[in-house]
């Protein structure tokens, strides 16, 4: 009896003493910007105290999370449609970028020796493109000597937000990508062999001879992989990297999707990577855990503010300043609590 | 031990003695002792049919969870190739064509080797060497799935792609048959890799438990044949696999039942792509390496059905294979008396 008495009493305290622990935000989703969500947690939770706890477990993942409410908030890398938004009561923004890269395990050939477009890339994924010596891909080099092997085309096999940058940037080039095949987070792919995440398609990559794969950027870079040159939709070669990603997201309409959902992919402009990627977070307009919210909110301005040079640190690229700026007038218009009062207001 | 034995007998004999004297208390004793049994008897009955309760809660649940696939596709759901997360159409035909022929090039591989592994360690091993050979079958199965995975992709596929699968395509390119099960271009990974895989993990089950059952051969049976003027060969064809047909048969079905079953090693090595190709060193998929794979980023109701659709489908092929192991042993202890 006594025993019980202590039991419920520790209990009790442990309940309150954790209600007064300071806030953790809770968020799930897309896996490709985790490292550095993770790496700005830590930070804030030096600053200010307060935890994000973020589950990498993928972009369906998220959206799916969100939707049940079980998160303050879900993360994807690929943007909900406006009608879709409407629908669940969802806003939607970008909070950093990335960029979907080739990379290539040819012998002989260093990381931005070889040079491939848009249409050649698609025909490479629809197995019409069999061979490294093809005429399309010596045409794009013509100073590369260029094996007579067959072409392993590696994709993920699981559902992803790069393979839907990708395979987005595959149909805004090629029609025949767009009726075959489609753009989606999982595809039918008509050729090649699948792996599960980056980090299996890098592996892939690298022990297959002849292999041709897509990968976050980071990942080429971090494994020292043999990236491809991308001719752009201005018609000049580009190498991936923070700059051409940057050009491609300064080119860019962002407002002329709802929720800032614009897909990076063949932007105009000279210096423009084709295949850049932003990776969106999903909130409720009218969320049911005001505080919780409003602390997202707060991290997510810190993080705009003085994230940046973590985010260059890991190859991620922070988005445009008038990009942020449109991005907290949405908040502060559309993020209320049930009273119509914003829950983020720029001064606090 | 001994002494602690000797004082709980003598207390019950004090605690019947005492009992004995007051038969009001002796059939409240008696009655604590029939509530104890009851109580005893109805939680080992609990326990037998929560097992059942969590095998038709399984079976129910994936039932329930595939229902609107089937209903979508009905019975051409197995026999289709597609698998189009863009149009959200699907079939299950080749997960369900990788994991059969991976499985069978699985035990094709691992059962005869299994069987001269054992009969090599039961009847012909210098006494020295069998130990340590028996102890690296034990440690390979033990070895976990995820390991042969890496392995696979890292060791052993760029081997393939490298020496064994040029040499075989060029080989067999005139030879008829063998030319389309064999045709290029090589990947390394592909259903022959997973195959061979497969093989190496299920090798241990078939060999310890034949091991163990051609251990079991009465020595007299063999010497006899021995004695009479047998081969080996005559001995092991002869005697002792038909002694043992029971136990060999049990070791291979559990084999097989891994190999359906495998999910990571294969994920690692098969290169997950829904084709149904009549080359083996093509990319496929099995049943499993689709869930695993495809589970966690599956959007749309269809989709995680379809899914959901495949693991029912392997539930029932298992169930199937474990069904006609049970029934040829049946038949042979049967036709053995």
């Amino acid at each position: 009896m006594k025993f019980a008495k202590i039991a419920v009493a520790a209990t009790a305290l442990a309940l309150t003493s954790w209600s007064a622990q300071a806030i953790d935000i809770s968020g799930a989703g897309a896996t490709f910007p985790y490292p550095i969500y993770a790496k700005w947690a830590d930070a804030y939770k030096k600053e200010t105290g307060n935890g994000l706890n973020y589950q990498s477990i993928g972009s369906g993942g998220g959206i799916k999370q969100i939707k049940a409410k079980t998160v303050t908030f879900g993360a994807s890398d690929a943007p909900l449609t406006g009608k879709d938004l409407d629908e669940s009561g969802l806003v939607q923004f970008p909070l950093v970028m990335g960029s979907v890269t080739p990379v290539v395990n040819l012998e002989g050939i260093k990381p931005g020796e070889l040079t491939l477009d848009g249409p050649t890339l698609a025909k490479i994924y629809l197995g019409q493109i069999k061979s490294w010596d093809d005429a399309a891909i010596a045409k794009l080099n013509p100073n590369v000597k260029l094996p007579k092997q067959a072409i392993v085309p590696v994709r993920r096999s699981d559902g992803s937000g790069t393979t839907y940058n990708f395979a987005y940037y595959l149909a805004e080039v090629s029609p025949d990508w767009k009726t075959k095949v489609g753009v989606s987070t999982a595809l039918q792919w008509p050729v090649g062999i699948g792996a599960k995440g980056n980090e299996g398609v890098a592996g892939n990559v690298a022990q297959t001879k002849g292999s041709i794969g897509y990968v976050e950027y980071a990942y080429a870079k971090v494994n020292k992989m043999t990236f491809t040159k991308m001719i752009n939709k201005a018609g000049k070669a580009v190498v991936p990297g923070s700059d051409t990603v940057q050009a491609a997201a300064a080119s860019a309409d962002w407002n002329s999707k709802p929720g800032f959902g614009v897909i990076l992919a063949n932007q105009p402009g000279d210096q423009s990577w084709p295949m850049a990627a932003a990776t969106w977070i999903l909130m409720y307009k009218k969320p049911e855990k005001l505080a919780d919210s409003a602390e997202a909110l707060k991290f997510f301005a810190w993080a705009y503010a003085k994230g940046d040079a973590m985010a260059d640190s890991l190859d991620y690229v922070p988005m445009p300043d008038n990009v942020v700026k449109d991005i907290m007038k949405m908040w502060s218009a559309e993020i209320k609590d049930a009273s119509g009062k914003p829950l983020y207001s720029p001064t606090n | 031990m001994n002494s602690g034995e000797r004082d709980v007998s003598e207390a019950v004999l004090k605690d019947s003695t005492l009992t004995a004297s007051d038969s009001a208390s002796r059939s409240s004793v008696l009655r604590r002792l029939r509530v104890t049994d009851k109580v005893f008897h109805g939680l080992t009955r609990t326990a037998a049919l929560l097992v059942l309760a969590l095998l038709s809660g399984v079976i129910l649940s994936l039932v329930y969870g595939a229902a609107p696939a089937l209903g979508t596709f009905g019975f051409g759901f197995l026999f289709d190739e597609s698998w189009n997360p863009v149009t959200e159409r699907f079939g299950a035909l080749a997960p369900i064509y990788g994991t059969l022929i991976t499985s069978a090039i699985a035990m094709l591989i691992a059962v005869p080797v299994g069987l001269m592994i054992a009969f090599f360690l039961t009847e012909l091993c210098p006494p020295v060497l069998r130990r340590p050979i028996g102890i690296a079958i034990e440690l390979l199965a033990g070895i976990p799935s995820i390991i042969y995975g890496i392995w696979g992709l890292f060791v052993f596929a760029p081997f393939m792609q490298q020496y064994v699968q040029p040499l075989f395509i060029d080989s067999f390119a005139n030879v008829p048959v063998l030319s389309i099960l064999f045709a290029g271009p090589p990947y390394g990974i592909g259903m022959f890799t997973a195959g061979l895989i497969l093989a190496i993990m299920v090798l241990p089950f078939v060999t310890s438990i034949s091991r163990d059952v051609f251990d079991a051969v009465p020595p007299v049976l063999k010497e006899a044949a021995y004695g009479v003027g047998c081969t080996t060969w005559e001995v092991f064809r002869y005697v002792v696999l038909p002694f043992t047909r029971v136990g060999v048969i049990g070791g291979f079905m559990l084999g097989l039942g891994r190999a359906l079953g495998e999910t990571m090693a294969v994920t690692f090595v098969i290169g997950n792509a829904h084709h149904v190709s009549a080359s083996l060193f093509a990319p496929g998929t099995t049943i499993s390496a689709s869930i695993a794979n495809e589970f966690t980023e599956a959007v749309g109701d269809l989709y995680t059905s379809s899914l959901i659709a495949l693991g029912l489908i392997l539930f029932f092929i298992t169930f199937v294979v474990l069904a006609i192991a049970r029934y040829m042993l049946m038949r042979l202890q049967m036709r053995a008396g």
